[in-house]
């Protein structure tokens, strides 16, 4: 019964994403209030009917009932309650659910939190929404239906697989897909000013929230599948270069391109084309994402289980949404004015070789990705593409846009003289350019590539501390300077601070890791770096729904014991796999990490064990929470925040803005 | 059964000779090489895996086919030479290059030229085409004003379920 | 103004490219030994260990080298196929018992039948990677001077081998 009114509440919300996509858009045509003011209303009945469907979906997984084809495909009676939470989301039927799911969740907040927008441009936006929102509840109730029933039912389910059961991969789905479905609402607001044809800054005001938002999710979402493949296969790899990665970053690369080119248009009202562009392209990856992930064209280590008539319907949904989006710029950007004036070096164009840099950072990541399929559908051979070409050609892209991201914050809005900006940040650079290469030769090993990584990572550093002191060095309140600096400001020094971070991260575990792959007998060690590793043998120990053996393993620096860990080789009791759980000793300074491989045949409890140090690891992924803490910080400013009494501001704001543009001068 | 592996467990230190672990590897620095290049391959019946992390049977045996070619004294292109005429450019993470793979290899910074010089160009346009640059100054401090003035005109947005 | 649709023709282009990619399969990789020597070998026969078998013995005749194990389920599908081309004698075929124990393979034969003239055990998998094997079973058409004209990935079906392998078998004979 549960199932079936899931189902039913899918159709309805799909009856009701129609209205949504017709009525409101008409309305805003016509200029009738009536037909715009069914928008709220049907987004709020929307979200409600895919929470149904969502809810009664969970119940099923919690309840095991295996006369659902999906539960039975995915869970099993032994599941912990929390995974088979988490199972809603492991296969392809259940996370297309949570797709539309979040969309009507994102529907609904630009509802509620929009009620000052003028009336025609909230229901040209959910309108768009309400139209995509068909394209993935057509998909799902024809291609993908996850209430089908199995008759008989299964007497237990098939598990979900044991790489999906970690705390990690239950959060990381839904963040990633908030950041995807997240920049749906940027896509709405452009669609919806191109309908309306009326393009201003304030267009740029409204979207930046959103597209900052949903940002950091998936900043957040791509950081975790990070952070799990790191703890979670055994050998401390954190990032593939696969297809299904690829496909998130790319979005993510342009939605960062977009966050800057958003700042242009909404300061100078200029490249509005362009940033329009960026906004449906950011979220047309992230639709392609999804078509190939599930479509089967391209192989990957996490796809799903593929289907080719559903590839056609996904394929036949990007042409219809993107195609028409582009048709629609097209038709319209030629008459998008061009905005204020600012001169060639001015910290807009800065801006917009950053947009250029990381447009064609994006455009290598989706030619590595596809080149296979071209080639393939040109008859002209297979080949792949790996992680060797992006390090080739993705860092020689990055290098200068990270030397440029010191640059921008500091140079002036409307023009800047190069000889005035190169004479403030000489020192900031010697200083960052000596201590990248002196320490890498103080930690025993120089390599080009270290030195370039700190190099970049320093100089960052180096441009955000100057940045500071001519804001806040002076005499009189300190506190008070501090305070008066936006929100924004901070948020993007934080943000750029995170990029610092992670790239000394990447850097110092690249070339400063230590692995030794030994055989162990009880009571063996085996130094790693400083390190010494003592192997106490291997116990069984038994989980929910496996049985494990578990190595205990010491780690003593100068003889002193450190700490203890407890790697697992696990075996899943309905579908036998095997799952390597490594055990991490995680710090600022590096992680050690120790996993069990085989048990050594004959051996007398002896184990093959794999131990790392990887220095600074960690680093990566604090950057990471670093970028999303400055996107948090800059949708905080006042400018973008609910309050009455900002009125009283107004005045006092104009001030703020206005400082802004006066900012970088002479230290 | 319990009780019997623990007490096994508790014996084995005593039992066993405690010293230094020993590489897996019998030649740890062959074994090297042979990861550094393996890791440029992809094992074939995977998903996609490079040749060094898989587990697959084909790529045990792979490895171990590398290495003893590495123990014959090939060097590294003869070994991927070898592969490759076997299996076809397809075992290669990185594509050689040949004139199918220009665009892979030179697009991206082809593209980067082409941006670069369309941007400056459009900078340029741009600059010549706007004349009344203090008018639209003041309109854009008009609109701000503007947008100031209805300050819930800009909401903070939170995520759906928070 | 051409520039602004320029956009949409490209995702076009891309959108046709996906297209055309649905109907492929990224996991079929062809083999670049066809149209080349095959790789000589020698190995013990299945059933009698003690005796070599050479491609050396093959020059002169077109023959099916099929690569097959007991523990591949493909096989076992593929295997009345090839029993009824082995009725029809039109071709020797020449099986590869791969990465395989000797009994397992042997047992295979007796309970469902043998298709193969003979069978070589490449117990290490070694003649395999010569043959750049990935996936089993596959299955090479090679000519009188030896060199391989025609591989096969996956199991060989009815329609492939009446509109594929036979056809060329017959031309191969011909010469």
């Amino acid at each position: 019964m549960i199932p079936e009114i899931g189902h039913f509440a899918l159709i309805v919300a799909l009856f009701l994403a129609f209205c949504l996509g017709i009525l409101p858009i008409i309305g805003a045509a016509r200029n009738n209030p009536i037909l715009m003011g069914t928008a709220r209303p049907l987004v709020h009945g929307q979200f409600v009917f895919l929470a149904i469907a969502f809810g009664c979906l969970t119940y099923a997984f919690v309840a095991n009932d295996f006369s659902v084809l999906y539960v039975a495909q995915h869970s099993n009676s032994q599941l912990p309650v929390a995974y088979r939470v988490a199972a809603v989301w492991g296969g392809h039927e259940g996370s297309l659910l949570l797709w539309a799911f979040l969309l009507g969740g994102w529907a609904l907040a630009v509802a509620v939190f929009s009620k000052h927008l003028p009336e025609e441009m909230v229901a040209r936006v959910l309108g768009v929404m309400g139209l995509v929102a068909v394209g993935f509840l057509l998909f799902m109730l024809f291609t993908s239906n996850p209430f089908d029933r199995l008759l008989p039912a299964a007497a237990d389910g098939a598990d979900l697989n044991p790489l999906l059961q970690d705390p990690g991969l239950v959060i990381h789905p839904p963040m990633l897909y908030m950041g995807y479905v997240g920049f749906s609402v940027a896509f709405a607001f452009a669609i919806a000013a191109l309908l309306g044809g009326r393009m201003d800054a304030t267009w740029a005001r409204w979207s930046r929230p959103w597209t900052t938002v949903a940002w950091v999710f998936m900043t957040g979402g791509i950081a975790l599948g990070s952070w799990w493949a790191y703890y979670e296969l055994g050998w401390g790899g954190w990032w593939f270069w696969d297809p299904v990665e690829n496909a998130s970053f790319m979005p993510w690369l342009l939605g960062t391109a977009l966050i800057h080119s958003l700042a242009v248009t909404e300061k100078r009202g200029a490249f509005k084309s362009w940033t329009v562009l960026l906004a449906i392209a950011a979220f047309s990856l992230s639709l392609m994402g999804t078509f190939l992930v599930r479509s089967g064209v391209l192989t990957s280590v996490h796809a799903f289980a593929t289907d080719p008539k559903r590839g056609i319907f996904i394929l036949s949904f990007l042409v219809i949404v993107i195609g028409a989006s582009l048709l629609l710029f097209a038709w319209r950007a030629p008459k998008i004015g061009l905005g204020g004036k600012f001169d060639l070096l001015s910290r807009e164009s800065l801006l917009l070789l950053n947009n250029v840099l990381l447009s064609v950072a994006t455009a290598s990541v989706f030619i590595g990705t596809l080149y296979p399929l071209f080639m393939d559908a040109l008859g002209l051979g297979k080949l792949s593409v790996g992680p060797p070409y992006f390090h080739a050609v993705f860092v020689p892209l990055m290098a200068p846009m990270v030397l440029l991201m010191g640059l921008g914050p500091l140079a002036r809005w409307k023009n800047f003289s190069a000889p005035e900006l190169f004479r403030r940040v000489s020192w900031a650079f010697a200083g960052a350019a000596l201590l990248a290469l002196l320490l890498p030769l103080a930690m025993g090993k120089w390599t080009a590539m270290i030195a370039l990584g700190l190099l970049l990572a320093f100089w960052i550093v180096a441009s955000v501390l100057l940045s500071l002191r001519e804001r806040l060095a002076g005499h009189g309140n300190f506190m008070k300077r501090a305070r008066g600096q936006s929100l924004s400001y901070y948020g993007m020094q934080f943000a750029h601070l995170g990029v610092a971070v992670f790239i000394i991260g990447v850097t110092l575990v690249k070339g400063y890791e230590t692995e030794r792959d030994v055989r162990m007998n009880v009571g063996d060690t085996v130094q790693a770096g400083s390190y010494e590793f003592r192997f106490n043998g291997v116990t069984d120990t038994q989980g929910p729904n496996y049985v494990a053996g578990q190595g205990r393993v010491s780690a003593s620096k100068n003889g002193k014991l450190v700490t203890e860990l407890f790697p697992e080789k696990r075996q899943y009791n309905s579908s036998g796999m095997p799952m390597t759980e490594a055990a991490i000793s995680p710090g600022w300074l590096g992680d050690l990490y120790v996993s069990l491989g085989e048990p050594i045949p004959d051996g007398n409890g002896a184990w093959a064990v794999r131990v790392y140090i990887k220095p600074f690891v960690d680093w990566i992924w604090a950057g990471c929470l670093l970028m999303m803490l400055g996107g948090v910080l800059a949708i905080s400013d006042r400018r973008y925040r609910i309050h009455r009494k900002n009125t009283k501001h107004v005045s006092d704001k104009i001030g703020a803005t206005n400082a802004m543009t006066l900012e970088g001068k002479a230290s | 059964m319990k009780y019997l592996l623990l007490l096994l467990v508790c014996l084995l230190p005593t039992l066993s000779y405690a010293g230094q672990a020993t590489d897996m590897a019998a030649d740890p620095v062959l074994e090297k090489r042979m990861i550094g290049l393996a890791e440029n391959l992809r094992c074939l019946v995977c998903q996609n895996e490079s040749l060094a992390s898989s587990h697959a049977d084909l790529a045990e045996d792979l490895r171990r086919e590398v290495r003893e070619q590495m123990k014959k004294g090939m060097n590294d292109q003869e070994i991927i030479d070898y592969l490759v005429s076997r299996y076809g450019d397809f075992v290669l993470y990185d594509p050689p290059v040949k004139r199918y793979t220009l665009v892979l290899w030179f697009g991206p910074f082809v593209l980067l030229l082409l941006g670069g010089g369309v941007l400056i160009y459009q900078l340029r346009k741009r600059k010549s085409q706007i004349v009344e640059t203090k008018l639209s100054d003041a309109d854009a401090q008009r609109a701000e004003a503007l947008l100031n003035e209805s300050p819930e005109l800009q909401n903070k947005p939170k995520a759906p379920q928070a | 103004m051409m520039r602004f649709i320029l956009p949409f023709v490209v995702f076009m282009i891309m959108a046709a490219f996906m297209y055309v990619g649905l109907g492929l399969d990224p996991r079929e990789v062809p083999s670049p030994l066809v149209g080349k020597a095959a790789p000589a070998f020698t190995l013990p026969q299945l059933h009698e260990p003690a005796k070599q078998f050479s491609t050396q013995d093959m020059k002169g005749k077109v023959w099916l080298f099929n690569v097959w194990a007991s523990w591949c389920t493909a096989c076992k599908d593929e295997h009345p196929v090839l029993m009824g081309l082995s009725r029809q004698n039109i071709v020797p075929i020449y099986g590869m018992d791969y990465k395989d124990k000797r009994e397992d393979g042997e047992a295979v034969l007796r309970e469902s039948g043998n298709p193969y003239t003979l069978v070589v055990s490449d117990t290490e998998g070694r003649v395999g990677i010569d043959y750049g094997v990935y996936g089993v079973p596959e299955t090479y058409v090679i000519d009188k001077q030896g060199v391989i004209q025609y591989k096969q990935i996956g199991p060989v079906t009815p329609k492939n081998l009446s509109e594929k392998i036979l056809p060329l078998v017959k031309e191969l004979q011909a010469k």
